[in-house]
């Protein structure tokens, strides 16, 4: 055999079966345990964004629709949640984990129908974290006192939530189960992309029994989002998103002295030094950009190589990237499925445009995109400047920037050159480079020889224009109770 | 009776560990409550608070390198350099309308903050950092990192112990402040900052403006180089508009309690690290 001639990585398709899903034709509102329809009337269509294909008509919930969910919410705090004994709440919540692992594989499918990530994925990252995410918070439910030493904290209320289409089920339980763990009562609003494994989650809570009004979900865009911001009965507010909603979000909340928590967008530099283990450091690059089609706020989107190899880590991205297998989400060997929506496609293709223009080099393997649907082809930037937006703005695509740096002092100062620091990368095989680059990067998280690894046990967010406040750990719990943390919104 | 006429001090403001007057040359009176002039306070402008961001600034990576030990002695030496002057505190309160037992109460107080706090400097991270059991063969640890320039509105009642209950957390674990004080309180306020200087704090770690809250407060919730701000002191008719202005860099705001002591007051002001690295062979 000529080794020159690149091998066939053509697979077979190995499409999942969607029979596992039942997807109803129209949703309503999940509010105070029950299915209501929306008093607007008002509806809007989810669609599948690898074949354009309508799944369902969700109803869309107005001004009214959020106060009835806030009232909701109120009384199942004050009736139910709210004096509940810490056990009986982990009860619940031990519940709802079990359902969710009983019931993973029909979550999973449904996510990648309703959001165009790869099933691998939906099924061996967001369903596992799902899961995992109620188990850990539900143990807490009764050990709050333990958390907490010389406190005695009490939950807030009735929490807002707003969550994002990327990992739409996985958000939904980073909100949910820590708000819920503290005692407190919630209002959801998934993404209008993608709301239908949160309706699903719904009617899994009804099967769990929980008591009506401790979650209530408002499905629609922006105007419902607003109107819960704005709701004057929500004692505390959680949002994940755009740095831009972000800080309107901010300004709400700060009129009224809202507490709140962000968590927002990134830009993250991911360093890989010469002395990096080259093969796992091109795996750990390609895995930190193209990973749920870059749609991801941690995303490695700035590649920052040392200099003296850039030439051959670049060859062998490029090699590494032009075997990923973009397509059908639903097929088993798709490592990058279809971006989320016509809107961020075209958000995309409107930042690599500046690329070009502003003068980065581009290199895009060649990729077959299927006609319908929305996709983008993974890319990569060399000759990228500090100025250039692509090194300067959060894509949110599968599209990476590439600098290259001399020093470890220089790609630090590259690596914090942003408003953003939400995570960071490091790959080096010298132990006490790791630690002296940890220390310096100005990340909330920061992988090293490794990248977008997540656990319930491990608080999630961002320094500076990535937010505040922290999903994940004993740490998550601070912004879901009174009196911990002094006063911070 | 002082056989020579008395020499007043001049109170100025604290930038880069220096005492400038305000560059804009304005300053406010302060009388006691017989009327008599006790001294023309610098009122600061809003270039003094730039000024003052920048100290801070260029202060915070420096202090927040120090070791955690070395923070602690520093903080501990403010404590003693302010039981050296108390009776100048004492006097100084009184002046503005303590009574003595107050007086003497609030700078009991206040020297007590500093030596509280400087105990914490090396073990908030034992409280409130982690290490996290995730579930695959990763290290995994989450420590606690200052916020890095923080403004500062102090309570005015009490004068000292509502700065220094802020103050001590803020910096303990390597923040660095930029401070506003009305021109009313501004008195102990100053007196705190002559400590500062003379308790080996290096420059521009915090900085005090005297003044005018409600002129200063928009520049500097609107400013893009701070990254929190305590509010606890802010007046009460605070405009919403100006608090919206936090929003602009994402700045981290803070309504605190100037009675509460505690490490979770130290948190406020921090952000949690989260590390992640492989386990293997």
């Amino acid at each position: 055999m000529n080794t020159n001639e690149p091998f066939n990585l053509e697979y077979a398709p190995a499409p999942e079966s969607t029979k596992i899903v039942n997807i109803a034709k129209s949703y309503d509102l999940f509010i105070g345990g029950k299915f209501v329809k929306a008093k607007s009337g008002k509806t809007f269509s989810t669609i599948n964004p690898a074949t354009e294909e309508h799944l369902s008509t969700i109803a869309e919930a107005s001004t009214d629709d959020v106060n009835k969910a806030v009232k909701a919410a109120r009384k199942g705090y004050e009736n139910y949640w709210r004096d509940m004994p810490g056990k009986q709440r982990a009860r619940y919540l031990y519940r709802i984990a079990r359902q969710i692992q009983e019931r993973s594989r029909e979550f999973a499918v449904l996510e990648t129908l309703d959001g165009g990530k790869p099933i691998k994925e939906s099924r061996d990252f967001d369903l596992p974290q799902v899961a995992a995410h109620f188990f850990y918070n539900a143990g807490w439910a009764d050990k709050l006192d333990y958390a907490f030493p010389n406190r005695k904290v009490s939950p807030h209320g009735v929490v807002g939530q707003i969550i994002p289409w990327n990992f739409p089920l996985l958000m939904a339980a980073w909100k949910i189960a820590p708000a819920l763990a503290t005692g407190n009562t919630v209002v959801l609003k998934p993404a209008e992309t993608t709301p239908l494994t949160a309706l699903l989650l719904a009617e899994l809570i009804q099967d769990a029994d929980l008591p009506p009004g401790v979650v209530n979900i408002v499905t629609g865009a922006g105007e419902t989002g607003e109107a819960l911001v704005n709701h004057p009965d929500i004692n505390k507010l959680a949002f994940t998103g755009s740095t831009d909603v972000g800080k309107m979000i901010q300004k709400a909340a700060a009129a009224r002295r809202l507490p709140l928590t962000l968590e927002l967008g990134g830009k993250a530099a991911h360093v890989v030094f010469e002395d990096a283990a080259i093969d796992q450091a091109v795996e750990g690059v390609v895995n930190g950009i193209f990973f749920n089609q870059g749609h991801v706020c941690c995303a490695g989107s700035r590649l920052l190589v040392q200099e003296s190899i850039a030439e051959d880590f670049i060859a062998r991205l490029k090699r590494r990237v032009a075997l990923l297998r973009v397509g059908d989400p639903l097929d088993k060997n798709t490592d990058v499925g279809a971006i989320n929506s016509d809107a961020q496609l075209t958000r995309i293709q409107e930042l690599v445009e500046s690329g070009v223009a502003e003068g980065a080099d581009i290199f895009q393997p060649d990729c077959k995109l299927p006609a319908k649907g929305f996709w983008f082809t993974p890319t990569l930037f060399t000759g990228v400047q500090q100025s250039h937006r692509i090194a300067r703005e959060e894509i949110f695509g599968p599209v990476l920037s590439i600098q290259t740096f001399r020093t470890a002092e220089e790609a630090v100062e590259k690596a914090n050159n942003t408003p953003y620091g939400l995570s960071a990368g490091i790959w080096t095989e010298k132990g006490s480079k790791i630690l002296w680059m940890a220390d310096r990067l100005q990340a909330g998280v920061v992988w090293a020889n490794t990248y977008n690894q997540f656990d319930p046990s491990s608080p999630f967010g961002g320094y500076k224009e990535s937010g505040f406040g922290r999903e994940g750990g004993l740490q998550g719990l601070s912004p879901y109770v009174r009196n911990a943390v002094g006063g911070r919104s | 009776m002082n056989k020579n006429l008395p020499v007043a001090k001049t109170y100025k403001l604290f930038i880069n560990g220096a005492f400038p007057r305000s560059e804009s040359g304005y300053t406010l009176p302060i009388r006691n409550t017989e009327g008599q002039l006790l001294a023309n306070i610098s009122k600061a402008s809003r270039k003094d608070l730039r000024d003052s961001v920048r100290a801070a600034r260029s202060a915070q990576e420096p202090w927040a390198s120090r070791t955690a030990y070395n923070r602690g002695q520093i903080l501990y030496r403010i404590a003693e350099m302010m039981e050296a002057r108390r009776e100048e505190f004492i006097a100084v309160l009184e002046s503005t309308g303590e009574t003595n037992k107050e007086a003497v109460g609030q700078v009991e107080d206040a020297i007590e903050r500093w030596v509280w706090y400087a105990g914490w400097a090396d073990k908030i991270h034992h409280v409130l950092g982690t290490v996290n059991p995730v579930a695959g063969p990763y290290f995994n640890f989450t420590m606690p990192e200052p916020t890095g320039v923080v403004g500062v509105v102090a309570a005015e009642d009490p004068a000292l112990l509502g700065l220094v209950s802020r103050l001590a957390p803020i910096i303990v674990s390597g923040n660095t402040a930029v401070v506003v004080v009305d021109a009313e309180a501004g008195l102990a306020a100053v007196t705190l900052a002559e400590v500062l200087a003379t308790s080996d704090l290096p420059g521009g770690v915090v900085n005090l403006l005297t003044g005018d809250k409600h002129e200063l407060l928009p520049w500097m919730l609107g400013h893009l180089d701070i990254n929190s701000v305590d509010l606890t002191g802010a007046p009460k008719d605070i405009d919403q508009k100006v608090l919206e202005e936090s929003a602009v860099n994402v700045k981290r705001t803070v309504w605190g309690d100037q009675a509460d002591e505690s490490p979770y007051v130290i948190a406020d002001f921090l952000e949690m690290k989260t590390v992640w690295h492989p386990i293997g062979r």
